[in-house]
């Protein structure tokens, strides 16, 4: 492998670039779906909601995943100090991406479904995925050489990386007809998959995320610490065996209600070891907020704890039965994918920019400030709001004496109003930081090559 | 070196845990013994086809614009369904389906229906957390 140099790279920058672009279209079709719930003629004869939804969590879905996969190769390479040991594959998988992205979203306008939850594409697409993953997976394994002595970020990647490919082969299993000709078997295992899949693109983010903190504070040995192992072999756990959560009340097995119920507790570990270094982290963040990545890194610890008492509230069983079906679990997702997720991955962006030799104008620091602001405060309106409407619906699902459907939607209509203003300035608030980083890193990206 | 093995110990036991309970619930699919029927299993893609996912959940899962739909057969029956999925009140498209697929879509939802009750007010809530229908 050649020594590494700033000029390697363009493609892991290509990767975040694209995933900008698809968050950006993501926001705009996560509007309009949120408008469609306002006014229901909106856009009807062109993209009704069953186009508007899976375009909008497609492409946030790829936001996540091909930021990650930018994330994972530049920080490899930069803890290896040298370059990947298949840059030419790495530029195959992107352009398998891109291109399965770009037929994925319009066979969504053309009305052509494979209609599952989250991947809602035909299962032919779902195979050059699959491909592009092995890609990464071999490319990883190549590039890391071995193992031993590893900090806790590359057990992480490898972790999320094997175990994606794994979740992502077993949500198709029910191309098989013995897994799909009950409803019941068919929902135990795609929510298997599903509950699994989202730990592993999080195992890759907060590995990243951890590989980043070391880099900013200069500290390399909080990777390496046994209580960051503990904390990893908590999450792996909860990866494998807490998907339960989601089918709580489907009538499966009843063990997997216990099992998931059991594992799920263990996160309290996790928020204890929150509030116990709440100190340190707000110190840090006092010492730090000036810089753009460390900024956003500090938005997602906050939505972290936010969301994680939410998660560990809707595990157990008995406050799940009311809160499943409702807007509360929307609150969860978006909670998680905008405001830990998504602010993640903007402070993996804005470290690459600032590492490269473009120099951001001030004003353009003006914007991202103004924009952070902005989008983190619509943000917790948003998520309130969905929490609000959530707990009004389970008022009503648990109702002795329910009214109508639509009666209820039209009461919880002032709900979803202020979802969509607050969603409008969210996407306000994060073109404001948007616009300054895509254009600054794609100068950067053409003074790169690999 | 030590601690290198205590890690691989840990993620050999977590893995070797997670491809058996995997493959325990793929032998023992909680459902064993059931009638297919084929008008239903053309029905299940049809329900696919259409991405009705999007809208509608089954057992709380799925959308959230439209009514959850596990028990719409026995709650509501066929001639209630039919001319909702044609003509598409509100914001739900007109679908347009054929005779063949919206008989098959109905054999689907009697299916569904048939697998047991997603309301939620059925369930038993016991005093560690649990719950039982």
């Amino acid at each position: 492998m050649e020594p590494l140099h700033n000029k390697h790279f363009s493609t892991a920058k290509l990767f975040v670039l694209t995933g900008l672009l698809l968050l950006s279209v993501g926001m705009i079709f996560g509007l309009g779906a949120a408008a469609q719930y306002i006014l229901p003629n909106f856009l009807k004869q062109q993209l009704s909601f069953e186009k508007m939804r899976p375009l909008h969590v497609s492409a946030v879905v790829f936001w996540i995943i091909v930021a990650a996969m930018g994330s994972v190769f530049t920080y490899l390479q930069q803890y290896n100090g040298k370059k990947l040991r298949f840059p030419l594959l790495a530029k195959v998988q992107f352009m398998i991406f891109l291109i399965t992205i770009i037929f994925i979203l319009i066979s969504y306008c053309f009305g052509e479904f494979g209609g599952r939850e989250y991947w809602e594409f035909h299962p032919f697409l779902a195979m050059p995925i699959a491909v592009g993953w092995i890609l990464f997976l071999i490319n990883f394994i190549a590039s890391l050489g071995t193992l031993k002595k590893q900090p806790v970020y590359v057990w992480m990647w490898l972790t999320g990386i094997v175990f994606f490919l794994f979740t992502f082969l077993e949500s198709y299993l029910w191309l098989l007809p013995y897994f799909r000709n009950n409803i019941i078997n068919d929902m135990t295992v795609q929510w298997k998959s599903y509950g699994s899949m989202v730990g592993t693109w999080n195992m890759l983010i907060y590995g990243s995320s951890i590989f980043l903190m070391e880099k900013i504070s200069g500290n390399k040995e909080a990777g390496r610490s046994p209580m960051a192992f503990v904390l990893y072999f908590t999450g792996f756990t909860n990866l494998l065996f807490n998907w339960g959560h989601h089918i709580y009340t489907l009538p499966t097995h009843q063990y997997i209600q216990y099992v998931s119920y059991a594992i799920s507790m263990t996160e309290l570990f996790i928020f204890g070891r929150i509030i116990y270094t709440w100190r340190t982290t707000i110190s840090n963040a006092q010492r730090h907020f000036h810089i753009m990545s460390f900024r956003m890194l500090a938005a997602a610890d906050f939505w972290v704890f936010l969301n994680l008492v939410q998660a560990i509230v809707m595990s157990i069983p008995a406050i799940n039965v009311y809160t499943h079906g409702t807007h509360f679990t929307v609150a969860h997702t978006m909670g998680t994918t905008i405001g830990i997720n998504t602010f993640l991955l903007l402070s993996f962006a804005f470290d690459m920019l600032h590492d490269s030799d473009v120099q951001m104008k001030p004003s353009a620091f003006v914007l991202i400030r103004f924009g952070f602001w902005i989008t983190n405060i619509s943000l917790l309106v948003f998520w309130l709001s969905l929490i609000f409407a959530g707990i009004a619906k389970a008022h009503w699902q648990m109702s002795a004496e329910r009214t109508a459907f639509n009666t209820m939607m039209e009461q919880l209509r002032p709900y979803f109003d202020t979802v969509l203003n607050a969603g409008i300035v969210m996407i306000v608030g994060f073109l404001l930081m948007l616009y300054p980083l895509v254009k600054n890193l794609f100068k950067a990206y053409l003074r790169t090559e690999d | 070196m030590a601690a290198d093995s205590r890690k691989m110990v840990v993620v050999t036991l977590l893995v070797i845990a997670f491809l058996s309970y995997s493959s325990y619930i793929y032998y023992r699919l909680p459902v064993n013994k059931y009638a297919v029927d084929p008008n239903a299993e053309d029905g299940k893609m049809v329900w696919q086809k259409y991405n009705c996912n999007a809208c509608h959940q089954i057992y709380g899962l799925g959308g959230y614009l439209g009514p959850d739909l596990t028990n719409i057969y026995s709650l509501k029956g066929a001639d209630y369904i039919k001319p909702l999925v044609n003509f598409g009140p509100r914001t739900m498209p007109a679908f347009h389906l054929s005779d063949i697929e919206l008989k098959d879509l109905i054999a689907y939802l009697k299916s569904v229906d048939a697998s047991g009750k997603s309301d939620p007010r059925t369930f038993t809530i016991h005093s560690n957390g649990t719950i039982a229908q």
